[in-house]
């Protein structure tokens, strides 16, 4: 396998918010204060017209993270050459200080479900995941960051812990690793784990940007609760604790808010980002203040 | 570096399949192996998975189709939305390409027979997606089309914007999609055929009704017939076609691309 160097380019370690057309207009004349913006690498696969357009302006003046969400790097199948090679035209044009990609898998020969599906954790997936991560690597030619994923259902076949997985896969690959504390919520609520104990034994120095999301509520068939990860409110109070526990861990790190159902008008989505930037700020005021 | 398929990764793909199976059938069994912190399988969060394969893929439909959406209304669309996907998944990950083949299936679909122009109307939607992400390309002007010396026109043959399309209906499918773009729904005035054109010259969608005795002369410029055999097709179906006005109409719409090498010979 081939490690690819993570020091070439990174993230602000700043607010991040997920560019929505519904706000091309809004963001290009307001000039908003938002450390860099992220775009789901699948909607701008088309070859021109308005999506192309807009991105080029804005990643102009904002740093631009390419977020995959169909790469189904978790599927049992080989990776789609052809969906590769339109990552790595994106990734030639746009220059993205990120690219990034989930621990999961979307496509089958039966076609691409949209949804990020769950896959067991064995010895044989981790060398499945790992190939994967490494192919895809080196056809892009730069390091990538892995997502954990939030998910509803175990495997019984599983023998290793979803973090020791991720490890495991970084270590192997050299790839990094996104830390979305939404999900972190969201599967150890399903399963029944302490998050903060989930986070005090995650790799932070392998993460190279936080995610934060809203989750929806309900119970599973045993009345027991279910978390769902549904991107659609504002980031819940319980994880933006989470999340401020992890900068205490980890420091400053590059965070992002999803917020792709039921998007809000700009400004909603806005004073998300300046909490976050509140969040870091009073987290390098903190290391400093104990440095001096 | 793809690893054999050994009995191991053999189990693997053969229950990744059959979760794959069990996703978009909601008569099929719970997958084998999927389980809980209880130790037993549990329906109710299988269906968290099946839910976001169909709302999604529903929903990819209804953002394509909103005209075909509200004529039905969101529940029937739902239902054949849904139909549809079980009959056919996204091929790719790029979800505005999803629905190539939902006008094909309307046509064929009993429940929405009452409806005989609601296949026509999807045919639009399905174009002007396309027209919105199709390459970018200049298109060409009126004196580009001048730039032709006349004694070549009728040999000419000019190349379709990349982002021009042509949907011919025997319904006012192009009144019935513009009556749809407003918040108070009138109908149409003239129950007749209509041929739509939609294209994206620059950076906006167009979608505009062509006079009926200039279709067939679109028709066939946009399969590639030269100007004067595209002229010959259009007269012999309607005598009143006027060659001039038709083309530079044709012209202004943007319906062609401007040559690269505009005035030089190959």
């Amino acid at each position: 396998m081939h490690r690819f160097d993570g020091a070439a380019a990174h993230l602000p370690a700043r607010s991040g918010l997920g560019l929505k057309p519904e706000h091309y207009q809004a963001i290009f004349d307001g000039e908003p204060d938002v450390g860099f913006f992220e775009v789901h690498a699948e909607n701008y696969m088309g070859a021109g017209g308005p999506p192309h357009r807009w991105l080029e302006a804005i990643a102009e003046r904002y740093p631009l993270s390419l977020h995959g969400v169909a790469l189904s790097i978790g599927a049992a199948r080989p990776l789609d050459k052809a969906h590769l090679a339109r990552l790595k035209a994106l990734v030639e044009r746009y220059a993205p200080r990120s690219f990034s990609e989930h621990l999961a898998w979307s496509t089958h020969d039966l076609g691409f479900f949209n949804d990020l599906l769950p896959l067991p954790y064995t010895e044989e997936t981790l060398d499945r995941v790992s190939a994967h991560v490494d192919e895809t690597q080196q056809a892009l030619g730069r390091r990538m960051l892995i997502e954990n994923p939030s998910t509803y259902v175990l495997f019984e076949e599983s023998t290793i812990d979803e973090i020791d997985f991720l490890a495991a896969v970084s270590e192997r690959t050299g790839c990094g690793l996104l830390l979305d504390v939404n999900n972190v919520m969201v599967s150890a609520v399903n399963h029944g784990l302490d998050p903060l104990a989930y986070l005090d034994r995650f790799p932070v120095e392998r993460v190279g940007e936080i995610h934060l999301a809203g989750y929806d509520e309900t119970v599973d068939g045993a009345g027991e609760r279910l978390l769902i990860d549904a991107h659609a409110t504002a980031v819940r109070n319980d994880v933006f604790a989470l999340y401020e526990h992890v900068l205490r861990l980890a420091g400053p790190l590059p965070t992002l808010v999803e917020w792709d159902n039921d998007v809000p008008a700009f400004d909603v989505l806005y004073a998300e980002a300046r909490r976050v930037d509140a969040a870091l700020a009073a987290e390098t005021a903190r290391r400093n203040c104990r440095a001096a | 570096m793809e690893p054999t398929a050994t009995d191991e990764t053999a189990g693997f793909r053969a229950r990744q399949e059959q979760f794959a199976r069990s996703l978009t059938d909601p008569a099929a069994d719970l997958p084998a192996g999927v389980t809980t912190r209880r130790g037993v399988a549990d329906a109710t969060r299988f269906a968290v998975y099946r839910n976001n394969v169909t709302v999604g893929l529903v929903k990819a439909l209804e953002k394509r189709f909103p005209v075909t959406a509200r004529l039905v209304g969101v529940e029937f669309f739902a239902a054949m939305a849904r139909d549809y996907m079980r009959r056919e998944l996204p091929s790719s990950p790029i979800l505005f390409d999803y629905g190539d083949g939902f006008a094909d299936f309307i046509e064929a679909y009993d429940d929405a027979a009452g409806l005989p122009y609601l296949a026509d109307v999807a045919r639009v939607e399905a174009v002007w997606t396309r027209a919105y992400h199709a390459e970018d390309a200049p298109a060409m002007t009126a004196a580009g089309l001048g730039a032709i010396e006349p004694q070549e026109l009728a040999g000419a043959r000019l190349a379709r914007h990349p982002a021009t399309q042509l949907v011919r209906s025997p319904f006012p499918v192009g009144s019935i999609w513009a009556a749809h773009q407003k918040e108070t729904v009138e109908p149409p005035r003239d129950w007749r055929r209509e041929t739509v054109l939609v294209t994206r010259p620059d950076m906006q969608v167009t979608v505009c009704i062509l006079p009926e005795r200039d279709a067939a002369f679109a028709a066939e410029l946009l399969a590639g017939e030269t100007l004067g055999d595209a002229a010959g097709v259009a007269l012999a179906r309607d005598a009143t076609f006027d060659f001039g006005p038709a083309l530079v109409g044709l012209v202004s719409l943007g319906a062609f691309r401007a040559p690269t090498q505009q005035g030089k010979t190959p």
